[in-house]
């Protein structure tokens, strides 16, 4: 048991490295290499040749003129001492800008996703449970229809009407401006001011398949004949519900919710452009969009690190949640 | 044959494989077992037959496109910002330099289905295939498998696909559409494998194993039947996610503007300050609405389908009472496909 947690964590550890060495030959493979644009830029306007490349050197710990494998070596030494490098377009260190704009990014991402599988989960239940009802009918089509609306429609649709036309939210930013970013109320309520609109968004479009998978997995599982049993037996229906029925419907809806958050991590790319939040993906646009390579790496190893954490929190605790698979369960080949 | 008594007729005739049969008849089985049967469970849907209706729609807008029935978008071909259906010319209205709006939504359309299709082939095939595999092998062939997909999970994935779309600039839509699917199966591939843990602990599995049937007709005949409503589903959800995706990604700009997209008029829309007033609402609705209708087309259409390959719904819904329909589950599970 212990073996199979210690060579998980091992794998962590791999993952992040395969992922962070990906990054740096990506980055590499971008049209122009990462710094050409900003050499010629520098040399054009008369700096000398030998301080460009200590310029650029100094921004992302490489040295232009090195071999590969020496920047690759140079690129992961400075890594695990979790120096990042400097961005080029907003001149600052990069490992400062993530941890301005990586909580805001998590907080909206945590919350909606919470939302959407708590409500989805509660109404699915809900319609498995009154099967054939009005109801049932009724919240199927609402799912079935917010299904088919992106959220960045939705996302759009809300700031013209709630921002725009009748200016109950703010259009932009994630707090008010001359708010002090400390812990205190004026702080929280315009952050939460400001998060409002985006979770929505984010939150809206996204019950319905929550809703429909949950509907479906209660409606197999009250088929079954243990459920059947259970009634004979006389045990009350409160005791079914959440003993029989409901954890057996989350259960395969568990590891989906974390690869949710995945999802969903990577989305607000475009969430958070369209209302302007400075969280990581608005951050990795702007850092597209003025060839800030340093910048662009951090977005992405961050983004990929949350998600990779996810995912490992998902396998060790499926095993706890699920008793019928133990965990390294699949030592048994066929 | 009805669909409720497949059941008991089809667990005998495909065991014994009976040597009297002529081919002809085999072939008329076989029709009668796996097109028309499913077929008619789907088109009794009133969700499939809508889902139908509404991809047939895109299909012939598709056509029109390829044909060239419709004029060619192109600037100055109109007034300025006619709103929708005020001249019947140009029933969709037209965008600030004069482009008919039908023209823009109509040529896209061809591209658009081409490029889901091809992710959402991709990210299934690729995931039913690493899923199965994983789950029913175990041991160092999962090992080695959920390493994988958990690397290329743990690469977040519309940045990687910007980044890609960056550097290749795929113009192709088939090629566009697999790298924006290109790490959505890690996702599927996954939840796929634990599903599959649970089914081979199923006795009609181990019954295939003990009687030395090969890996992979276990993992066909007996595993990805059980997983069909599964896949299915997720296909769907494969092709609305590379429809999303896309057109949000050229809505941001990011992907290069090779081919028609209404994420393209999207974002000339958004950027002209559609937002800001009301002549130019159309510009920015016609857009949304056309991605609307493709989504819930194909969501209908998966939800649909369902039912054809869920024996539990498909005999509930033809108004068997649902303790037969329990009893008999286990055989028809394999034997439906």
């Amino acid at each position: 048991m212990v073996n199979y947690y210690v060579r998980r964590t091992a794998r962590v550890f791999a993952t992040v490295f395969m992922v962070a060495s990906l990054t740096f030959g990506l980055i590499r493979l971008l049209p122009g290499g990462p710094y050409t644009l900003l050499r010629t830029r520098l040399l054009r306007q008369g700096v000398p040749a030998a301080e460009v490349d200590a310029r650029i050197a100094n921004l992302q710990n490489i040295r232009p003129d090195a071999p590969l494998w020496e920047q690759y070596i140079d690129y992961m030494f400075a890594l695990a001492q979790g120096n990042l490098g400097m961005s080029i377009s907003l001149n600052e260190p990069v490992v400062a800008i993530l941890a301005k704009s990586a909580p805001w990014t998590v907080f909206v991402v945590l919350v909606s996703t919470i939302l959407v599988f708590v409500i989805g989960i509660t109404l699915g239940a809900l319609q498995a449970y009154w099967e054939g009802s009005r109801f049932d009918k009724v919240f199927s089509g609402i799912s079935i229809s917010l299904m088919s609306v992106p959220f960045y429609v939705i996302a759009v649709l809300a700031l013209y009407v709630f921002a725009y036309q009748w200016g109950w939210f703010p259009t932009a930013g994630t707090i008010g401006r001359g708010v002090e970013p400390a812990l205190s109320v004026p702080f929280v309520l315009s952050a939460l001011e400001h998060s409002i609109l985006p979770i929505f968004s984010y939150t809206i479009g996204a019950i319905g398949g929550q809703a429909l998978a949950m509907r479906g997995n209660s409606i197999q599982i009250l088929g079954n004949d243990y459920v059947q049993v259970a009634h004979l037996r006389g045990l009350s229906d409160r005791r079914i519900a959440t003993r029989y029925v409901a954890r057996n419907a989350i259960l395969p809806m568990y590891t989906g919710f974390l690869l949710l958050l995945g999802f969903r991590l990577g989305g607000t790319v475009i969430l958070e452009q369209i209302f302007s939040y400075t969280g990581l993906g608005y951050y990795l646009i702007s850092a597209l969009n003025t060839n800030d390579y340093p910048l662009m790496m951090g977005t992405f190893l961050v983004i990929t690190v949350a998600l990779v954490l996810g995912v490992y929190v998902a396998d060790l605790t499926y095993s706890k949640i699920d008793p019928r698979i133990s965990a390294g369960g699949s030592d048994e080949a066929y | 044959m009805k669909p409720t008594e497949s059941e008991s007729v089809d667990w005998r005739s495909g065991s014994t494989e009976a040597p009297d049969l002529t081919t002809r008849e085999r072939l008329r089985e076989i029709y009668d077992e796996q097109i028309r049967t499913p077929l008619f469970v789907a088109w009794a849907d009133w969700r499939t037959r809508f889902g139908f209706l509404i991809l047939a729609g895109y299909l012939l807008m598709a056509i029109v496109a390829v044909l060239g029935l419709w004029r060619d978008p192109s600037t100055n071909q109109a007034p300025r910002y006619l709103m929708a259906f005020e001249n019947m010319q140009y029933p969709l209205g037209t965008t600030a330099s004069g482009v008919d709006l039908a023209a823009l939504i109509i040529h896209s359309t061809p591209d658009i289905l081409l490029m889901i299709t091809a992710g959402a082939v991709w990210a299934t095939v690729v995931a039913v295939g690493i899923g199965t595999v994983a789950g029913y092998k175990g041991g160092r062939v999962d090992d080695v498998l959920m390493s994988f997909s958990d690397f290329v999970m743990a690469i977040p994935g519309l940045p990687l696909v910007i980044i890609l779309a960056v550097t290749f600039s795929p113009e192709n839509p088939i090629l566009l559409g697999i790298v924006i699917n290109i790490s959505y199966w890690a996702g599927l591939g996954r939840s796929l494998r634990s599903q599959v843990l649970t089914i081979r602990e199923n006795d009609y599995v181990e019954a295939s194993r003990t009687m030395g049937v090969s890996t992979p007709k276990i993992i066909q005949k007996d595993v990805i039947p059980n997983l069909m409503p599964y896949i299915t589903v997720n296909f769907v959800f494969a092709a609305r996610y590379v429809m999303f995706a896309s057109v949000g990604l050229y809505f941001l700009g990011v992907l290069p503007y090779s081919t028609q997209n209404w994420g393209v008029t999207l974002n000339f829309a958004y950027n002209s300050g559609a937002l800001f007033s009301w002549s130019a609402a159309h510009w920015l609705l016609a857009p949304m609405v056309a991605i609307m209708g493709l989504s819930l087309g194909l969501i209908l259409l998966g939800q649909g389908l369902d039912r054809v390959f869920n024996p539990r719904v498909r005999t509930r819904m033809t108004g068997k009472s649902e303790s037969t329909a329990d009893t008999d589950d286990e055989d028809t599970v394999t034997e439906v496909l």
